[in-house]
């Protein structure tokens, strides 16, 4: 590891901050498109499932 | 006088079956998940911990290896926007539309990530979060056309007229993706001009250039896994009752 410390690592010499939070921030936006794109495609296929089940009686 | 016609290869044609995309899609997916992944995380770890500071910016340079990929997938992604646009007006292939539509709200989500981690980095490295220089306001109007095209495509419900009007707007929009790219030589920006191309041979020492390459790749890998998940949405959505679709797995099954 470049650090000394896990404590280093996490202030960065000051810039800790502006560092950290961009990564949050970058990895948060992220999983937020990938499970929102999920959720959309369970619904999508219960209703694929219903509008089979409505026909077929 | 010859007849001149335009043959396109097969599988452009299969691309546009949306059993075959629906099908093929889904054996990509999870490769693209695995991909995207292995190689964000390695990319952000290395780029964290292992990564050497750099000798003018300290450590505020780590936000790099986020940002950078944020800010070439937001233009790469406008621009693959466009380009399945035009397909799909040219080709009047539907899942052309599809794919474009999938790639507004993750195209939008790089555009913000670039702007912001753009801004948290402007603070140590310039004394401000944020200067109207043309690099900075270029991209902020890419956020404006994202939103725009976003608005225009759920605007209008009938989806194959959406689909139309959404990729013109895209094909216009595109006249800022050169803008954006040269601005930092057109102008005089406080905005450095790029470090880093897939093409060229890397400026900076391997241990800060792979990094980025990994965050890069992974961010790409990233952006299939969604349009590959939001198209075959799409596919369910519109191909109700298709005889493809009754007897497939995903529907059939116990799952």
């Amino acid at each position: 590891m470049y650090f000394e410390s896990v404590g280093e690592l996490w202030r960065m010499a000051g810039h800790g901050p502006y560092v950290w939070s961009c990564y949050g921030l970058f990895m948060v936006l992220l999983a937020v498109n990938v499970l929102h794109s999920r959720s959309e495609r369970l619904n999508a296929l219960k209703q694929a499932k219903a509008f089979i089940r409505r026909n077929r009686n | 006088m010859a007849q001149f016609s335009w043959h396109m290869p097969r599988w452009f044609h299969q691309m546009g079956s949306p059993k075959w995309f629906y099908n093929f899609g889904g054996l990509l997916q999870p490769w693209f998940a695995l991909a995207a992944v292995a190689l964000l995380t390695c990319g952000m770890v290395w780029g964290l911990a292992f990564a050497p500071a750099d000798y003018q910016q300290g450590n505020s340079f780590r936000i790099m290896y986020v940002h950078v990929p944020s800010a070439i997938l937001s233009q790469s992604i406008f621009l693959s926007m466009a380009i399945a646009g035009a397909i799909g007006l040219i080709w009047k292939m539907k899942i052309a539309f599809m794919v474009a539509r999938s790639c507004i709200a993750i195209g939008a989500t790089f555009t913000l990530i670039a702007l912001v981690t753009g801004a948290i980095w402007g603070k140590p490295t310039w004394g401000a979060y944020w200067v109207w220089d043309a690099r900075l306001t270029s991209t902020l109007v890419l956020l404006f056309l994202y939103a725009g095209v976003m608005a225009l495509n759920q605007a209008i419900s009938e989806r194959q007229i959406a689909g139309k009007a959404t990729a013109i707007l895209a094909i216009v929009g595109t006249i800022n993706i050169p803008i954006i790219k040269y601005s930092v030589e057109w102008w005089n920006t406080l905005h450095q001009s790029s470090s880093f191309s897939l093409t060229e041979k890397p400026s900076m020492p391997a241990e800060m250039y792979l990094p980025l390459l990994l965050t890069v790749l992974g961010s790409y890998f990233l952006f299939g896994l969604v349009v590959l998940i939001r198209t075959r949405s799409q596919i369910l959505q519109t191909q109700n009752g298709a005889s493809w679709l009754l007897q497939h797995k995903d529907i059939y099954g116990a799952k």
